[in-house]
Order: C-alpha cells, then structure tokens, then sequence
C-alpha cells in the first residue's frame, strides 16, 4: 500500500494548534444583531401569559418572538413548535427569543420577559409515561403531519413502535432450558461536546436565506428550511466551518431553525444565536434514555433461543430523530448473536424530559447496555463463562439478523476472532475476579458488540476534485469535519488512488451547500465508506479525463495508461509519459494548440439495495454491513465504601482496514472515554418535577486528565469487499459496549446485578443495600 | 457575560477601600467587595449576585502578604490559592485548598473569596476553624477577632467590612493532620464530604465541609469521636448524632449517602491517629 | 467619588507582544474582550462558568481562565494567548502525538500545557495531573494529551543534559 493505514497528520492539524481553526461562533461581522432564549423554568407547564413590555425598554432591542405559531417542525413527526406555545413540554425549552445589538442587551431583555405559567403534572420516565393514567405530553398527535412509517398511537405517549417478529418466540421457549430476565434503565444525558451550538441566520434582499451553523447535517437544514418555511432549496445556503464535535448532537436541526426566524423578525439582518453552556445541555436535543426489559432463553448447554425485548426509549418532549434512534435499536436489539426466535418492540416515548438527538452509537450502547448485561445474568444462572456464552452464540456469516438480512463474510466482521483477541488481552485465563493484597477487588467485564447505520435509503454523498494548475487536487467533499478526521481519510484514499504524495491534496473544510456536493450527514460512521467511494468514482472520472489528453499526447490508446506519482505514462513503458501539470489544465502543443481543460472529477455514491422494514415483523435490510467487536473493562473496587476505579478498558474491533492508524486509534480511544462517561458518571440528574439539576459541567461531569483508565485498541481486519479498501466505520464502536462492560465489570466485583446508570459509588451502595430507588 | 454593568475601584490602601465603600453607599449604589471575582462572575451570569460598584482589594499590600513572624501566620485575603499551596506555609490549608476547583482557577480564587462566598462549601475556612486562627477585618476600624467567633456558618462581617487577613499561630501549623475530600465519582469537583482534622494536645479536632449548606466545626460531635472508652464504631455511631441540620441532598448525593461517606471518612481519620502520624 | 455615566473605559492591554487601546466595560470578561474587540478567536467559550478550560490563556506567566477574569484587572499584565504562541514545540507535540480530534479544546489545553512546561519543567505525573484536569476534552482519551506533554517535558530535559 502507498500511504493506506499510515498515520498521516490531520489536514486541519496547524490550524488547530495555532488558533486559526475557525469554527461557527468565531464568525462576526460588524451590524450582526444577536439572539438570546428565555427558557422555561417547568418540565410540563401552561402558558397563561407572556408579558414583554418590560423587555422591550432595554435598548438594542430589535424584536422579541414569543407565543407566536410558528410552523410545527421535527423530522418524523412534526410535534415541535420551535418556540413553545400553548404549553411548555420540558425544562429549558425555549419560550421566548430575544433579538437584540449585542449579547448583553438580549440577555438582558430575556430575563425581563415575564411569564406566567400553570404547573402541569409531569411524565418523568418512559415508564410513568406507559402508566393507564399518565399526563398526555402531546393530546392530540394524531393531528401533526408525519412522514409515512411512522405511527404516533393516539391517546398515548407512544410516538411510534417499531416490532422485531422473528422466527416462532413460542418455540423458542419451548426450547429453552434456562430463561432469566433483566429489567435496565438510565434517564437522559447529554453529548456535551465542547463547542456549544451556534447558528448564523441573514435572509437576504435577493430572497436567498444564508445560515452558518455548527452542524453535522448542513444539507439536511437546507432541506428542513424549505420544508418548513417554504423557500426553494436552491435559495438556501448553509455553511458549516469547522465543528467542535458533534457525537449526533448536531445531526439535529433546532438553532438553524430559531436563527432564521429571529433574522425574518429583523428584515432579514444577520442574527447568531449562540448556546451557553447550560442550554446546550438542556435546551439542545440529547442523549436519550432508555427502560428495558430482555427475556433470554437457551439450552442448557448455552445455546440462546429466544429473545423477546421491550426498549422504551424515553425521546423527551418532542419526537425529532428520537423515533429513528428507537427503530436502529429494534434493528440491532439482540447484540451479535445467532438466535432464531426474536420478538422485539421498541418503542419511542414522549415524556417531559429534554428531547433526544443521536448519540454516538446510536442506540446501541443504549440496548447493549440492557441486553449485555442480560446475558452476563444468563451465564451466571448458566454457570458458564461469559465470554464463552458470548463465542458459543456469537453471530457468523449464514446467520440472519433480527431483521432478517442474511450475513456474509463481508457484511459482518469476524466476532470469534474479536473475541479470542479480547481473551488474550484481558488475561482472561487469569480469571474474572480477585482480592489484591490490600483488599481490593480487581474484576474485568466484558460485552460484545454490533452495530449497523440505519440511514436513509437514498443517503449519498458527493466528491468533486478539481486540479490546479501544480498537478495537485482540491477535494471538495460535504462531510463535515467535526473531529473524525474524515476528511484526511479521504485525501488518504485519493492519495493512494492516485499515488500521488499526500501533500499535493488539499482538502477544502468548509461546507458550503451551494458549492460542495452533498453529503448526506456526517454520522453513522458512515463518511470514510460513502464519501471514500465516491473519492474513489471521482479519481476515476480524473484519471479518464487525463488519459484521455494523454493519449492524444503520447499517441497512445487511452487503455495503455497509468497514472501515478505525478504523471501519466505507458504502463509498459513508464519512461514514456508526461506530468500531471501539464495534463489537468489541458496540454498546449508547443505552436500553443490546447487540448482539453481543467479535469474536474466527480463522483457520488448511494447506498445499494437498503429497504424499509416491515411494519409487521420487521424484516427489512436497514444497513449496509455489520461492524462487530469485543470490549473489556477491568476494575478495581473498594468493598467499604464501593468507589472504584476503572484500570483498563479494551476494545477489539473489525475494523475492515486500517486506513490512518493513529487517527483509529484515537477515533476509538475517545469513543471509549465517552461511553465510559456515560456508563460511569453522566446523566441529567431530575428532580420530581422533571427538572435537570446538574446542567453545567460544575456538576455535570466528562472525564478528566488523569480520571482516564489505559486503553488499549486492537484491530482486526476483515475487509468489507465493497469499502474503499476494505474498510468498515469504526467512528462509534468504541463507545458501545463500554457502558455493558463496566456494568458487567461492577456487577461482579460487587456481587450484585447492577442495572442501571451511571454506574456511581451511591448507586453501588443502595443496590447492595437492596434499595434500588433513584437517587432523588 | 454579565447582565448588568458595574463601576469598577481598586483601591491601594484599606482607608481608600472602606471609605470607597462609605461614599458608594451614599450614593445609593450596592458596592461589593472582591477578590478573585470567580464566584462574582459565575453567580453573577445567573443572577444570583448583583453589584453595581465592585471593590478590588487585590491592590492593598496588606491583603496580599504571605509572612510568617515569631508566632504566627499571616496570609492576606487577596492570596491566590495557588500562592498559599505553592508557598507550602502551612500544609493543612494546602492540601485543603488543593481540593478546590482545579489548578486554573485557583490562579485566580482568593483565599478571601473562598472564605466569604456564598458556595456552601468554602473549603478554605476548614483549617482556621480548626487552629488556633484569628481575622483581621477592615471597617471603620481594623479589628482582629478570633475565627471561631466570628465564622458562625458565615463570616459575620457588618456592613461595608471586609477580610483582610487570617493570622494562625504558628504552633497550629505542623501538627498532625488529615485533610480527605470525597466526590461523587470523580477526582475534582464539588465534594460530597470534605473532612480536615488536626489532633491538638492529644485530641482530635474535625471540621467538615459538604455535609450540611456551610462548613462547620461541632464541638460536641469532637467530644464523641474523643471519648477513648468506646470503640471507634460506637464513637462515629455518636459523633454522627450531632451532625447540624440540614444535610446536603442534591446532584451530589442524597442525605443519606453523605452520612455513609461521612462514617467511612472519619474512620479513616481516626484510624490514621491511631496508626501514629498522618 | 466620581462615578461616570458611560461604562465604558478605555485601557490598553498588553497582547502577544503588543499593547493594544481597547474600549471596555468593567463587567466584560477578558475572553469576551479578546475574541470580540481583538479578534483574537482562537480562546474558545465552552462554559463562560470556569469549568472547561477552552478559554485558557498565559497571564504574567500563569494559566488564567480568561473567562473568569475581567478584562478592567489586565491592565498592566502580560497576556499570552494561543495566537501568542509560534511554532512552540508544545504545538509540534500536539500535532505528532494526535492530542486533538475537533479541536476545540485545543488552544486552551496547549495554553494550559505552555504554562506546565514553561514553569514547571521537572514536573513529576501528580502534578502534570493536577494541573492538565483544569481542562476537558471530549474527543480525545487524554492519553494522547499526555503523551504529547510528557515528550516536550523530556526533550526539554535531554537539552539541559
Ligand atoms: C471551576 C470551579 C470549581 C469550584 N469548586 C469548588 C470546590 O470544590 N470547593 C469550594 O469550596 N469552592 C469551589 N469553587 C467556588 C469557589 O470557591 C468560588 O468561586 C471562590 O471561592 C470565590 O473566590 P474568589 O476569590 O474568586 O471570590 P470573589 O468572587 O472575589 O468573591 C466571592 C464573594 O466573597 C466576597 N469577598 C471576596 N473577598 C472578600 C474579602 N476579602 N472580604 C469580604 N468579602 C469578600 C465577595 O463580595 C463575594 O460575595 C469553585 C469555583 C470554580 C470556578
Ligand atoms: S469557557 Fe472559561 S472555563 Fe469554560
Ligand atoms: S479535541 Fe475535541 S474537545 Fe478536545
């Protein structure tokens, strides 16, 4: 290989380290106006009155939007009125938008609104949410506009269900010998990624709408801006500069939506709305949570037969993606096992909790976490070896999934082979549980995992290169470079397409609708395998444009010549040839002829033969390919006072092919220090009246420097035949099986099932004592 | 980002401070005393402190000494904490200031800040309320009173005083000691329960912060953990029964949890006596 | 005493080098000023509460979170902010080791980390601990941070050799 799986400094990397890296809230321009939220106060409140005679005496106030009906937005379902009315369904919704010279004044301006609100009683879990008579977050949803599968039931809180029939569920038990059934749940929690959301919003004379926003899906606001408010799509351009992570919390569109509404109120001036703190985590969509149930039944020798699986995703207020993400659970919800009878619904509930977005993983660190910790409770009824349970089941190719696709060696990676590494590296024959010297207990935990992106069928991404007149390429690609790196992956694949030195390709960061071609949205793991293949379309339209000149040149057929290093050249006889500079702008004959011009290479890919599931039984092909893997954690925990702490956390992941090494590594590394958060110490901490207490990262608390375990990545590589080089996505996989891992890791230091998150010294404490409430 | 404006002094001498605030007061204005302005920023963006004139006392060179004389101690109220931990003068204060925010804010987090906040956990107050330690206070006239007096949950400061100094007797500063801070889960971070204690004339003092909404220090809960009769079980057992109300319950952890800590905490304290030195 | 009408002052601060007249008001904290009236982005808001770390800058030698300090006490201190910093090999070390994904962390944990090595060039692991957990950075396991500190810390100490 030519430069595939070295490890090639980012693009961006100067600029990140000079301070130069622009991202959306360094954006000003003199005359920009600014926005500010008034947020609500109440989880489930309505509104009586919204008084703004005070706010509008503060100077630089150029409008206050409030009460007003707006269109309902939302991607499935459209429940969400941007700014509240009639009713506030979560705490630190926005209720009211302020428009305003500078900052201060807006802020200013917000905190003068006055509101009067009537206390509503408040859903404060998916399983209150269930109850005959629980509160309606929405009462009327059978009357919002909705896209087809999607099936709010009326006079419920269930925004949509989404059944997994597999197979006979009823033979399956008759098979089984030993059955065990685990109950999980976990509220809410956030990305947190360290830039806060901000949108620039300007509507200008010419009618064009021109928003700049930190976002993972650019192409998806341009589209939802037409949607709801009616402007042609080609008149809405959406620059995204650099994004200061994203994790899914920015595959959601909110900001873009408020920024352009405070722009209409002001004739169209530029506006930037900017979150503090405290609203990316509450206002913003989040992380979702999730109350489970999993029924496992196998033969007494371990081998699963049945599964049946209720995931009540709690989606918040609103529906947005969090629909999606409750169907992506039910098309992974078993974990990668081979079992033959499979009944699963999962559910989307509203309740009145801030609304849910992607997450990283995208459910199935949420289902793993429920049903890997299920099957840690099923090999200890078993008597078996965890991670033997695990390699007896684990999913092969000629298996089918739970919906239905049929596995072969290059849609699923090899787990038998993950899990073998992962034995290896845990020291597994050491066992799973000791007393250290100084009474301490050291345990390791362990889960397997699986993931495939339920993206729409008709994703595609785009690629156009274009030569400059050096013979070095311009990649211009929509994903968005929000710290994955893809986009030097990309230049990595062109590179080695090409031969050409990684230095003599400029990547273009900046995403701008009108001018970069689509791609779909940066999430899913899914940039390196359909922006690489349409690099790789791309590079072969260049490389025909240039053969084609070329041959002409040399005088040559086209069928003759290479290109690489450069230059393109008889492959029989390399000497013969030209180099590129003279070729990618036309080659001008010494009497100043020119033939051909500046070689344009375009190139997009769509997914292939992706369906829609069976609203009856699932069945379905949601994804592409299985990524699979094995993940450990080892611990060390006190028994007095059950404080522990994390030593080592593991992964062995299928990675396809190792592309960038360093960049995999650290992709993996960061995706495990989040799931490790969330397993271990992040979660909205409500209080009864569904009130987040801890919005600010004072309590509300990612790891640190120092707080971090070692972690060890280890690859193994079955090439996926139709990725650009054989490589699957691996952006989320580090993340979800930490939190089962650490689960299964303190369940068996601490000699109780410990089933719920995050995994705190408190929460350890009260399990032991048999009292499993909620903290507060 | 502030919502309101405020005049800004910064005064050389503690005369110019006091009378600073006199006249601002006359003209109606709310002036306020600070020192690193941490704690004025961040209640501030939420409102939760309003001033329209701060006083900076980071200019008074009586406020910034750091100085040991024959008998004491001397530590101005406008010291960073990192100053006081970098100087090292006296460890308890070091080990317990180490246990605040993280390394970069306490660049900028005074001594006297953290000592009058409005923050229920003013952590730097511990190893005063355990010493043999004195306040200086600067109002119409400069007085130094003893800190058990005069910090009763707060510093009771009259109108327009502030914190000038803290003045510890030198004898107080290497005793034996122990200073342990329990979070939640993490390694910085607000407490859970933050214990310091010295052992004086063979006794051991205690002073806790996280417990209840102010740090404090209980005789009476002193009185239980000494009673060398009983078993050190028996001894927390009764200690704990003299915890002042309320106990913390929030984000935290519940009430009973931190009583839990608490109990594990001061066993480890006084089994750390016992051992000999901490 | 006299109180004026307009909070406004103008103050020069001490930038990079360079004294700049800047028009502030005692309530504006020193990253507003820098990002906003300086044009100097490349401090970062990732809380506005002290908590973070993105908006850490070098004031007189010491790592300051720019958002907890008002721009009216700069005056007369040394400011160092990552546009400051040229081709430091705490830069260079950033970008070998991997130390960043998104970025956003990234000029407030180098400020951080310039501080670190800059005034404690012996600093032992406790200490590289407690002062690099001013910071959080989400995209990163830290240990790639870790790796690019400890390499200029020893390379510092190969050229006292
Ligand atoms: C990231 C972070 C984490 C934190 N974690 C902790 C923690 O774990 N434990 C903890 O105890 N604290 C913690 N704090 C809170 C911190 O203690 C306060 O912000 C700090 O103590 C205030 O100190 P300051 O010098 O900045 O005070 P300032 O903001 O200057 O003042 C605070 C208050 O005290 C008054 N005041 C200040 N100096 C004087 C004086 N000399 N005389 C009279 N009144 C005065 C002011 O009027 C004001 O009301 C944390 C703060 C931050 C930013
Ligand atoms: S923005 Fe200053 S610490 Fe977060
Ligand atoms: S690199 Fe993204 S937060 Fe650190």
């Amino acid at each position: 290989m030519y430069i595939i799986g070295k490890s090639v400094y980012r693009k961006e990397a100067v600029d990140k380290v000079t301070g130069e890296a622009i991202y959306t809230n360094d954006i000003q321009s003199p005359g920009m106006l600014h926005a500010r939220m008034l947020l609500s106060p109440y989880a489930h409140a309505r509104i009586i009155s919204i008084n703004t005679e005070k706010a509008w005496k503060i100077p630089g106030v150029r409008a206050i939007l409030a009460g007003e009906r707006f269109p309902l937005t939302g991607e499935e379902i459209r429940d969400r009125p941007p700014i509240a009315v009639d009713k506030v369904r979560y705490f630190g919704e926005t209720v009211a938008l302020v428009v305003a010279d500078n900052p201060v004044q807006a802020k200013r301006a917000s905190e003068l609104i006055e509101v009067v609100y009537e206390p509503l009683p408040v859903v404060n879990s998916p399983t209150e949410a269930m109850q005959a008579n629980a509160p309606l977050v929405h009462e009327n949803i059978e009357s919002y506009e909705k896209v087809e599968r999607v099936n709010p039931e009326p006079n419920t809180n269930i925004a949509n269900r989404t059944k997994i029939r597999k197979g006979n569920i009823q033979k399956g038990w008759s098979e089984s010998d030993v059955t065990v059934e685990g109950t999980v749940s976990f509220s809410p929690s956030d990305h947190a990624a360290m830039e806060t959301r901000c949108s620039i919003a300007e509507i200008r004379q010419d009618g064009y709408v021109v928003i700049t926003t930190s976002s993972q899906a650019p192409f998806m606001v341009k589209k939802l801006i037409n949607l709801y408010f009616g402007i042609d799509t080609g008149k809405v351009i959406v620059n995204t500069p650099l994004v200061g992570g994203g994790y899914g919390g920015k595959a959601a569109v909110q900001l873009e939506i408020l920024a352009f509404l405070a722009s209409r109120a002001v004739g169209g001036k530029k506006v930037k709305l900017f979150n503090t703190r405290e609203e990316d985590l509450v206002t913003s969509p989040c992380h979702i949570g999730l109350d489970a149930k999993i029924k496992l039944g196998c033969t007494r020798n371990g081998y699963l037969k049945a599964a049946e699986i209720l995931y009540l995703f709690d989606g918040g207020a609103y529906s947005d993606k969090a629909v999606d993400v409750s169907r992506a659970g039910a098309v992974d919800c078993t974990g990668p096992y081979h079992i033959e009878n499979v009944w699963c619904d999962s559910l989307c509930i509203y309740t009145n909790h801030p609304y849910a977005s992607p997450f990283r993983g995208f459910s199935h660190s949420e289902l793993l976490f429920a049903f890997e910790r299920t099957m840690d409770m099923l090999a200890q009824k078993l008597g078996l070896d965890p991670l033997e349970l695990r390699r007896k089941n684990a999913i092969l190719p000629g298996h089918t999934t739970p919906t239905q696709v049929r596995l072969n060696t290059s849609n699923l990676g090899n787990l038998p082979a993950c899990i073998d590494r992962l034995k290896e590296i845990m020291k597994w024959e050491e066992g799973q549980r000791s007393i250290q010297p100084d009474g301490l207990i050291r345990a390791k935990g362990i889960c397997c995992i699986w993931k495939t992106s339920t993206i729409d069928t008709d994703s595609s991404s785009g690629v156009i290169l274009t030569f400059n007149p050096d013979g070095s390429v311009n990649l211009i690609s929509g994903v968005v470079e929000i710290g994955t790196g893809t986009k030097t992956i990309l230049a990595q694949i062109l590179s080695e397409r090409l031969k050409m030195p990684i230095e003599l390709i400029h990547v273009r960061m900046k995403v701008n609708t009108q001018t970069t071609p689509e791609h779909w949205k940066t999430v899913a793991s899914r940039g390196t395998y359909m922006a690489g293949r349409a690099v790789l379309e791309a590079a072969e339209d260049a490389v025909e444009q240039i053969k084609k000149v070329a041959a002409c040149v040399l005088h040559g057929a086209v069928s003759d010549l290479e290109v690489a290093g450069g230059r393109v050249f008889l492959k029989d006889e390399p000497s013969t040839g030209i180099e590129l500079k003279d070729v990618v702008y036309g080659y001008t004959y010494p009497n100043g002829n020119t033939i051909g011009g500046q070689v344009i290479g375009r190139g997009t890919y769509t997914l292939r033969r992706m369906t829609y599931l069976d609203p009856q039984t699932g069945e379905g092909r949601p994804g592409p390919e299985w990524t699979v893997g094995a993940q450990g954690v080892e611990v060390e925990f006190n028994k007095r006072d059950f404080t522990y702490k994390i030593i080592r956390a593991v992964s062995v992941i299928d990675i396809g092919k190792v592309i960038n090494e360093k960049a995999a590594q650290g992709q993996v590394m960061g995706a495990m220090a989040m799931g490790l958060c969330f397993g271990g110490r992040e979660s909205f901490v409500f209080d009864e009246q569904g009130r987040v207490l801890n919005a600010q990262f004072r309590t509300y608390r990612p790891l640190r420097y120092g707080e971090n375990p070692e972690y060890v990545v280890s690859f193994v590589e079955t090439p996926q035949i139709d990725a650009p080089y054989g490589a699957r996505g691996v952006g989320e996989h580090g993340l979800i099986g930490m939190p089962a891992a650490l689960g299964n890791a303190l369940s068996i230091a601490a000699e109780v099932n410990l089933n719920q998150l995050p995994l705190i010294p408190e929460l350890i404490w009260r399990a032991k004592k048999g009292n499993q409430h909620a903290l507060i | 980002m502030l919502s309101f404006d405020f005049d800004y002094h910064a005064p050389s001498t503690l005369k110019e401070a006091v009378s600073i605030y006199q006249i601002l007061e006359r003209q109606g204005k709310q002036p306020l005393f600070y020192g690193g302005g941490t704690e004025v920023l961040t209640l501030g963006r939420l409102n939760l402190v309003y001033s329209d004139a701060l006083i900076d006392i980071k200019n008074i060179p009586e406020c910034r000494v750091q100085m040991l004389t024959d008998k004491h101690l001397v530590l101005g109220a406008a010291l960073t904490l990192t100053a006081l931990t970098e100087r090292n003068l006296f460890p308890l204060l070091s080990k317990t200031a180490r246990g605040v925010a993280d390394h970069t804010a306490r660049n900028k987090i005074t001594l006297g800040g953290n000592i009058c906040g409005e923050i229920f956990y003013r952590e730097a107050v511990l190893p005063f309320l355990l010493t043999d330690s004195y306040a200086v206070i600067a109002g119409n006239e400069i007085r130094t009173v003893s800190f058990d007096e005069v910090f009763n949950q707060f510093l009771q400061l009259g109108k327009g005083e502030f914190l000038v100094q803290l003045i510890t007797n030198r004898n107080d500063l290497r005793l034996p000691q122990f200073h342990i801070k329990r979070r939640k889960q993490w390694n910085i971070g607000y407490p859970l329960v933050t214990v310091a204690s010295i052992k004086k004339a063979g006794t051991v003092r205690i002073a806790i912060s996280g417990l209840c909404p102010f740090p404090f220090r209980s005789k009476k809960l002193e009185e239980a953990l000494n009673n060398n009769d009983i078993s050190i079980e028996s001894r927390i057992n009764e200690a704990i029964q003299h915890v002042p109300s309320p106990i913390l319950h929030d984000v935290e952890g519940s009430d009973e949890y931190r009583i839990f800590v608490l109990k594990n905490t001061l066993q480890d304290v006084l089994e750390s006596y016992q051992g000999g030195e901490s | 005493m006299k109180t004026s009408s307009s909070p406004f002052r103008e103050v020069s601060l001490h930038v990079n080098g360079e004294i700049k007249p800047v028009l502030i008001k005692p309530s504006d904290t020193l990253l507003y000023i820098l990002r906003v009236k300086l044009g100097l982005t490349g401090s970062k808001p990732g809380c506005l509460n002290g908590d973070c770390g993105a908006c850490t800058v070098n004031v007189d030698g010491m790592a300051m979170k720019s958002c907890l300090m008002f721009a009216i006490e700069a005056p007369g201190k040394r400011i160092i902010t990552i546009e400051g910093l040229k081709g430091t090999p705490i830069q260079h070390a950033f970008i070998k080791e991997f130390a960043f994904q998104c970025g956003y962390c990234t000029s407030g944990f180098i400020m951080n980390c310039y501080s670190l090595v800059e005034n404690y060039p012996d600093a032992n692991d406790e200490l590289i601990t407690e002062m690099l957990e001013s910071n959080i950075c989400r995209c990163t396991g830290y240990q790639e941070i870790e790796n690019a500190v400890k390499s200029v810390l020893s390379s510092n100490k190969n050229l006292e050799k």
